[in-house]
């Protein structure tokens, strides 16, 4: 214990200096989730997957929400979508005050019904 | 005839990092009967498994305990491959067995560190913990969580650890293990600690049989009980030994943690010797039907998953019996006649887990 004491009095601390020296971070740590909307088919396999429930998904006004108090970023969302447009970020989210729902509007639908005549035709 | 007195231990107390009350009976300083309440924490987790599917439902149970995490996904993806017979990869069972041996470390240096902390031993519990982060870092950098790491499903793992990160994770372990090994050499050779410690509330082998006691409380009375040499996942391919003491005193039981944080270090390196190549996970199609019952050893004792399925994605029923819960009536034998000053430290020496226990 006594070269223990030695080292501890005269090596560096153990502990980062935080706000100085950024956090350590791997590239697999799962900090939160984002989506990347564009890509989005607003399936909502990602909601029907969630085990905390804290994943919306509303086709009909094509928007995402995350509620990121439920959310446990255990990643099942970002594995089971289709599209692979939902990642998992190392950093984690910085605290809030407020509503921790984050909502996503995505960008409007493609015009699709023009094809669908022609297809039938 | 003395007068007796009730002294109420917990929920709220410096030295439980969880709640558990005791009801202490005493008579003059010493107790004469403790009586244990639990069931603050009870969040109705094993009702949950009606709500989920199956699959998903592997990162709720890891999330009954937060420090023997990884172990309950395993048991918990264990019974569901046995109701299937579901055969998975070497690979992944090797993989498994790792991060199994992982949490481990880092539940006894956790352990260790409040152990030392509750006899007011602050030095000792700083080390423990300085050395549980080592392990913590390397939990993060393969799973990507630092004690929920998620990463085990049902027919193998979510993510496979590189050739190279296997080598350095071994390289590091063999860094800090000189540094373990001083600290096990403090516990058992310091005045203090074996002051404390010492001869205190000894559980004799008969009753740690008789009473159940499971994991390390029973192996400090020289139980020679480890579920791990069933040989569950790799267990049986790593020429497992369980470390074994035999007075069952608190000393006893300390010890035997702080030795299996070393064991647990050369099993992490005879699985990287002999890990074999393939594929990590098998491909799971349709829903369990049956019933079974998977044991693993936590780092806490004998945990028990009972899973029963009906054929639907819906799992009928899920019991998990966990060490904490069977290590209390140990723990009421064990505080029978002791001082009123010696109870936070003997409490603490079945490693209560008050989150397990109630689920």
């Amino acid at each position: 214990m006594a070269k223990r004491a030695l080292v501890n009095v005269t090596g560096k601390p153990a502990t980062l200096m935080y706000p100085t020296t950024p956090a350590k971070q791997y590239d697999v740590s799962r900090g939160h989730i984002i989506i990347a909307i564009e890509d989005c088919i607003y399936c909502g396999n990602c909601q029907r997957h969630c085990v905390a429930q804290a994943i919306t998904v509303d086709r009909e006004a094509r928007t995402w929400e995350i509620d990121r108090m439920r959310c446990v970023i255990c990643g099942v969302c970002a594995e089971v979508c289709p599209k692979d447009c939902i990642f998992i970020e190392p950093d984690y989210p910085p605290s809030t005050v407020g509503s921790s729902v984050e909502f996503v509007q995505g960008p409007p639908a493609p015009p699709k019904e023009e094809k669908k005549p022609t297809a039938e035709e | 005839m003395s007068n007796r007195i009730v002294v109420p231990f917990g929920p709220q107390h410096p030295v439980l990092p969880e709640p558990i009350h005791l009801d202490l009976v005493l008579e003059d300083e010493r107790v004469v009967e403790a009586i244990p309440t639990i069931g603050y924490v009870h969040r109705g987790l094993e009702k949950l498994v009606e709500k989920r599917d199956f699959k998903n439902y592997v990162l709720i149970a890891e999330r009954i305990c937060g420090i023997c995490s990884f172990t309950h996904s395993v048991t918990y993806c264990n019974a569901i491959e046995h109701i299937m017979d579901i055969e998975v990869p070497p690979r992944a069972q090797f993989i498994r067995t790792i991060w199994m041996e992982y949490s481990r470390m880092h539940s006894h240096l956790l352990w260790l560190g409040l152990a030392a902390d509750a006899m007011g031993f602050e030095n000792l519990f700083m080390n423990a913990w300085r050395l549980r982060e080592e392990i913590l870092d390397d939990m993060e950098a393969t799973t990507g969580g630092r004690v929920i790491q998620g990463t085990c499903k049902v027919g193998g793992i979510r993510r496979d650890i590189g050739d190279d990160k296997l080598g350095e994770m071994v390289d590091h372990l063999k860094k800090i293990r000189p540094l373990l090994e001083e600290s096990n050499r403090i516990f058992t050779h310091d005045q203090t600690v074996r002051h404390r410690m010492r001869g205190l509330s000894v559980l004799s082998e008969k009753d740690a049989w008789d009473l159940g006691a499971v994991g390390p409380t029973a192996r400090g009375s020289g139980c020679d009980m480890d579920v791990r040499s069933s040989g569950y996942s790799a267990y049986g391919e790593l020429g497992f030994k369980p470390v074994t003491f035999s007075h069952g005193d608190c000393l006893d039981r300390c010890l035997v943690r702080s030795e299996e944080v070393l064991a647990s270090v050369d099993l992490v390196g005879r699985a990287v010797a002999k890990m074999p190549d393939g594929p990590i996970e098998e491909k799971v199609t349709g829903n369990p039907e049956g019933e079974y019952f998977a044991f693993s050893e936590q780092p806490r004792g004998e945990c028990l998953h009972y899973v029963r399925a009906n054929g639907k994605k819906n799992i009928v029923r899920h019991r998990v019996r966990t060490p904490t819960f069977t290590n209390v009536p140990p723990l009421v034998k064990l505080l029978e006649g002791i001082e009123l000053a010696d109870v936070p430290v003997v409490v603490l020496t079945i490693d209560p887990c008050i989150g397990c226990c109630d689920r």
